[in-house]
């Protein structure tokens, strides 16, 4: 049992990860042992247990729905790869 | 006087508000220091220096002209490579962020600022956090503890640690996911605290395990790691996870007495395979804390075993969804080989992330895959609700609990563990982030070997200030003992 290379493929395919052969060895191998790991928690009886999703139970507090100051678009462009006039600037990949 | 480096950040700040140093020679003094050993050391990955000194300039002169100043006046302080700051460089570590730069401070830098501390630089750490040792940091420097330079300083937080550790500066802030702030702390022998989840926001903390990371101060005392704590601490808009709970002042705490305050020992972490010498040093430290006055009282926590499984399904899943907005496309590296869309995300992650994250990337969208996610990550979710449940009925008979930190002490840069075996280094460490309670990691003497020990106190939930004030107890009365 465990992950076969498909798997790997699908993950790698779902994560936009990419890797060559020795790789995908190296990652089934890894990641079967870290699944055997994991495989004790069956151990533990859940039966009628809530999953634990909020540690603190703190009420959200909604702010108030007006517009405030937010980032210019220089700033936000400032980390882009590619940028022209305040807009980010990608790839061509529609319409081929 | 002692070297100016010497000092702790308390006493830097006194002399400073007392005028007998100025923030600009402290400011010089540290960089000094630096320049001295991080080319050994290999703590800072990027250095504020000319900032620094204009603003250690003006903190002298608005103390000159009388003015109020804030309570870290002047205190060099660093920052780990994944907090965001106005203008400075954050790469967390990675390739993928290489040469992006904060525009706009995260929380706390920006609580440092108002606090009149001097941001001096960035810390070095394991890539996005994950990681036990520092060395999957992407940047060419090697983190060395300072005890043994052959030895990791421990991480993620490693820099954090070791900065502090080599007396590079007075205080740093580390982040806390599965231990990332308490094993270094331990490993470098250094005060490592990680607070409650919720005490301190996360906004502008680059997100690795968004239900478990926290942002936490390494010092040389309990009383500096107070110090910090108070001025991090507190509600935050940005953050909806911060608790609106009042900060208490964590220095007024200090008292100096825990006759009385039941320590809990838990039976499950006194188990086979921990080094002899953390053995010893823990046995110590637990002697030093019954001739305090403190009443020990042995505990069960059952589902500690399932602690670091429960934790390797969790994290990774977060980490999986957190990290998917390194795609090339508004920040960060993009590949140069891009064909469409598909091309562009894989190739710009494939090229910018390192092993160990890729790594976890993999398990994290696994265990949250249709038809796994039932089995893997609600059940971790629910095993998750039983290990918190065992510490609130734990803190019904004690008042905060008694563990190690590290199964060992350091170990070799060169050793080649598997990644099961990193895994396991953190099994102490972790139930802390599952059950979002506070933990310290103090300095417990060293090994036969020179190397530093450490023993762990956790509270219960916002409870920082018993484990602070039963960590400065410990910490003057092994100051008595040398």
């Amino acid at each position: 049992m465990g992950l076969t290379r498909d798997d790997i493929l699908n993950l790698a395919k779902l994560s936009r990860l990419r890797f060559n052969e020795n790789e995908i060895e190296g990652f089934q191998s890894d990641l079967n042992s870290i699944m055997d790991y994991i495989d004790v928690l069956n151990e533990v009886d859940t039966e009628d247990v809530e999953p634990l999703v909020h540690i603190n139970n703190n009420d959200i507090d909604l702010r108030e729905d007006k517009i405030e100051k937010s980032l210019t678009s220089k700033e936000a462009m400032v980390n882009a790869p590619q940028s022209e006039d305040g807009a980010l600037v990608v790839p061509k990949m529609i319409g081929e | 006087m002692n070297k100016i480096y010497e000092l702790t950040a308390l006493e830097i700040r006194d002399k400073i508000l007392s005028r007998e140093l100025t923030a600009e020679e402290v400011v010089l003094d540290i960089f000094k220091r630096i320049d001295e050993t991080d080319s050994q050391i290999g703590s800072f990955v990027y250095l504020r220096k000319e900032k620094a000194l204009k603003e250690a300039k003006n903190i002298d002169k608005r103390l000159a002209e009388g003015e109020k100043v804030g309570a870290l006046v002047g205190i060099p302080v660093a920052i780990k490579d994944n907090m965001v700051s106005i203008d400075d460089p954050s790469q967390s570590a990675s390739k993928i962020l290489k040469g992006y730069v904060g525009i706009y401070d995260a929380t706390v830098v920006n609580k440092l600022k108002e606090a009149d501390a001097i941001i001096i630089g960035k810390t070095n750490m394991d890539e996005f956090a994950m990681g036990s040792t520092t060395t999957t940091s992407k940047y060419d420097i090697i983190t060395r503890n300072p005890w043994d330079l052959d030895r990791v300083p421990g991480g993620s937080s490693g820099g954090g640690a070791t900065a502090i550790a080599s007396k590079q500066c007075f205080l740093s802030l580390g982040s806390d996911t599965g231990g990332s702030i308490r094993q270094p702390a331990a490993f470098c022998g250094v005060v490592g605290l990680k607070p409650t989840y919720g005490r301190v926001s996360r906004y502008g903390l680059m997100a690795f395990g968004s239900s478990l990371d926290q942002i936490g101060p390494f010092g040389k005392t309990v009383g500096d790691v107070a110090l910090a704590l108070n001025i991090i601490s507190g509600e935050d808009k940005y953050d909806a996870t911060v608790s609106k709970k009042a900060v208490p002042n964590y220095l007024e705490c200090l008292t100096g007495d825990i006759k009385g305050m039941k320590i809990g020992v838990p039976k499950e972490y006194f188990i086979d395979g921990i080094n002899s010498e953390v053995n010893k040093k823990t046995k110590e430290a637990l002697d030093i804390f019954k001739e305090l006055g403190a009443e020990i009282v042995e505990i069960s926590l059952p589902h500690t075993k399932y602690a670091a499984p429960t934790y390797y399904v969790l994290a990774p899943a977060e980490a999986s969804s957190n990290l998917a907005r390194y795609d090339g496309v508004r920040y960060g590296h993009r590949s140069e080989n891009v064909s469409d869309i598909d091309s562009l995300y894989i190739n710009s992650r494939t090229e910018g992330f390192g092993n160990e994250v890729k790594r976890r990337i993999m398990i994290g969208t696994y265990v949250l895959s249709a038809g796994f996610y039932d089995a893997y990550f609600k059940k971790a979710q629910k095993v998750r609700r039983l290990i918190k449940e065992d510490f609130n009925q734990a803190f019904k008979k004690v008042d905060i609990i008694f563990t190690p930190v590290t199964p060992n002490t350091a170990f070799k840069i060169d050793d080649k563990k598997t990644p099961l075996e990193l895994y396991l280094e953190d099994i102490f460490t972790i139930p802390a982030n599952l059950a979002g309670i506070p933990g310290i990691s103090l300095p417990a003497g060293m090994s036969k070997d020179g190397l530093p020990i450490g023993i762990q106190l956790l509270g219960r939930p916002f409870g920082e200030e018993d484990i602070l004030r039963a960590g400065d107890c410990f910490e003057k009365a092994m100051k008595e003992r040398i």
